[in-house]
């Protein structure tokens, strides 16, 4: 029965790490940039959430939905300021510059939160501990549901996006071949801000999330960056489902781990992501490791 | 009225002029074959003038209206539509999909995805497949249907037949005669002499980015076009 309900635990968990994910993987595909300033800009969504709950009494739910425009504009502007000038200069200098950021948003959170933890927890009412009892053993929190739910909804939603829209199907080209796209009339730069944008407000939302199921201080961005970036690895960005699958396999993996030893709780995220670093390595031969690109040609 | 004017057109790779100085004008439903060796700068007058290479000096004009500034994306949404050299499709996309991004250029005219379906009947039972797992005619028929299908005033084709076995390049020809009996206007770029001939009006000759020789297709003789091609004749040069 444990087993069970760790593996219940886990893949529950797993939908908050694709929702962590879905940016990071997300702009990878399209732009080929990683992101390193996600977590950070996840930990500054769960401060704007939490500034307007604590402040101004509005509720989480609500108060996500408030800043979704600002996250928009905010990735438009990342990327025209900031990636678009750093990716013209090769593949390393978007890392420094997203690294840069990062640290830049830390330290100005910390300069204005301190360290004290912080949750939304408190403006959840029920939500925050109440849960379903399924056998004697096993109870499902109402939040972990909510939440993997709502990854379900948000990554399959996407992916048809992608799938089946106009603008869908113009960042999918964009991706594919950047140069080319301007010959059937798409604006490359404007495609792949909205692409920011969109992956801003996956960001947002998974600061939300972060902050209504647990504690989080200014420095908490880092540990979100990691299991973003190991949900992406495990699960490729192929496709937003594989996110979703690369999410429930390290929360799996975590839950499993914890269950074995109280400490192997990221021991067993860790070897999850490197037996499936191993796996994409040997498979795809001398190909990339987060994925294996389309064939792309030469200039 | 002449549809496309280019004045004294110049564009670069770094320090190397690969065009100089051309200039010429189109007039509508025309052909044009542009010929000449590799390298004397063929593919990128064409890329010059649908905006995919920048211009270095000189004018492009589109029915009076100067295009010469504008990035590619707004120069086909005024009608100027290139098949780049390679095909260039999406490959992670469906040929569908290909062909519906065409629709971002905004135009609407005689071409939709019916009418391009029924020009290019291969292409009706591949409509799912991945781009990029079609064999090289049917890349080059879905190129151009895309093209197309951005209801372009003018068409640059650039290097149709090459890498495509005799067979299919007999097809995108076949296909081409559609376009031509549609009066469409198009410049061609084109190894092939005979082939280029066979479709054009009028031929212009490129030699290390200069034009050497320009003339009706009918009137001029194969092998004055081969010598200003080769370059062995410096008499033929015609600015």
């Amino acid at each position: 029965m444990l087993w069970l309900d760790q593996l219940i635990q886990g893949v529950l968990l797993g939908g908050y790490y694709a929702v962590v994910a879905c940016g990071l993987s997300f702009m990878f595909s399209v732009m080929r940039i990683i992101n390193l300033a996600h977590g950070s800009l996840i930990v500054l969504a769960a401060f704007a959430v939490w500034e307007l709950a604590s402040r101004f009494g509005i509720p989480p739910f609500l108060g996500l939905v408030l800043i979704l425009p600002a996250l928009a504009a905010l990735g438009w502007g990342l990327q025209r300021a900031v990636l678009e000038r750093s990716a013209r200069g090769g593949v390393l200098v978007p890392l420094l510059s997203t690294f840069g950021l990062s640290i830049m948003i830390d330290n100005a959170l910390f300069e204005r939160y301190g360290a004290d933890t912080r949750s939304l927890a408190p403006y959840l009412g029920d939500l925050s501990y109440d849960s379903w009892s399924i056998t004697d053993d096993i109870a499902i929190g109402k939040l972990s549901a909510l939440i993997f739910a709502a990854a379900v909804l948000l990554l399959g939603t996407l992916q048809i996006f992608l799938s089946f829209t106009p603008l869908g199907r113009a960042i999918r080209a964009t991706a594919a071949d950047r140069d080319t796209v301007a010959l059937v009339g798409i604006n490359a730069r404007r495609v792949n801000a909205t692409a920011t944008a969109i992956a801003t407000i996956m960001t947002g939302i998974a600061g939300t999330f972060l902050a209504m199921r647990t504690t989080f201080t200014p420095y908490a961005g880092a540990p979100q960056l990691i299991f973003a970036f190991e949900a992406t690895v495990i699960g490729g960005t192929g496709s937003l489902w594989g996110t979703l699958g690369g999410g429930v396999l390290l929360g799996v993996a975590q839950s499993v781990g914890a269950a074995v030893n109280p400490q192997g709780f990221l021991i067993g995220g860790h070897l999850m992501f490197f037996c499936a670093l191993f796996l994409r390595l040997a498979l795809s031969g001398s190909g990339g490791l987060l994925w294996r690109p389309a064939r792309r040609r030469a200039a | 009225m002449s549809r496309l004017v280019v004045e004294r057109l110049s564009a670069r790779h770094g320090l190397l002029q690969a065009v100089r100085d051309v200039s010429f004008e189109l007039d509508r439903g025309e052909i044009v074959a542009l010929v000449g060796a590799n390298g004397a700068g063929k593919t990128t007058l064409l890329r010059a003038l649908a905006g995919a290479h920048p211009v270095f000096a000189g004018r492009v004009r589109l029915d009076g209206i100067d295009v010469t500034d504008l990035p590619a994306e707004q120069r086909v949404r005024l009608g100027i539509a290139l098949v780049p050299e390679g095909r260039r499709l999406f490959a992670p996309l469906t040929v569908m999909e290909n062909l519906l991004l065409a629709r971002s250029a905004g135009r609407s005219g005689p071409w939709t995805i019916d009418t391009v379906m029924a020009d290019f009947p291969q292409l009706q039972p591949l409509r799912k497949a991945r781009a990029g797992t079609l064999s090289g005619g049917e890349q080059q028929a879905v190129a151009i249907a895309r093209a197309l299908l951005t209801n372009p005033e003018i068409l640059l084709l650039d290097e149709v037949s090459l890498g495509l076995s005799p067979l299919a390049v007999d097809r995108v020809y076949k296909s081409l005669n559609a376009l031509i009996a549609a009066a469409t206007t198009i410049i061609l770029v084109e190894q092939d002499l005979r082939r280029a001939l066979s479709v054009a009006h009028r031929v212009i000759c490129l030699r290390e980015g200069s034009v050497v020789l320009t003339g009706r297709a009918a009137d001029t003789p194969r092998d004055r076009i081969m010598a200003a091609y080769f370059g062995t004749d410096a008499a033929d040069a015609v600015a």
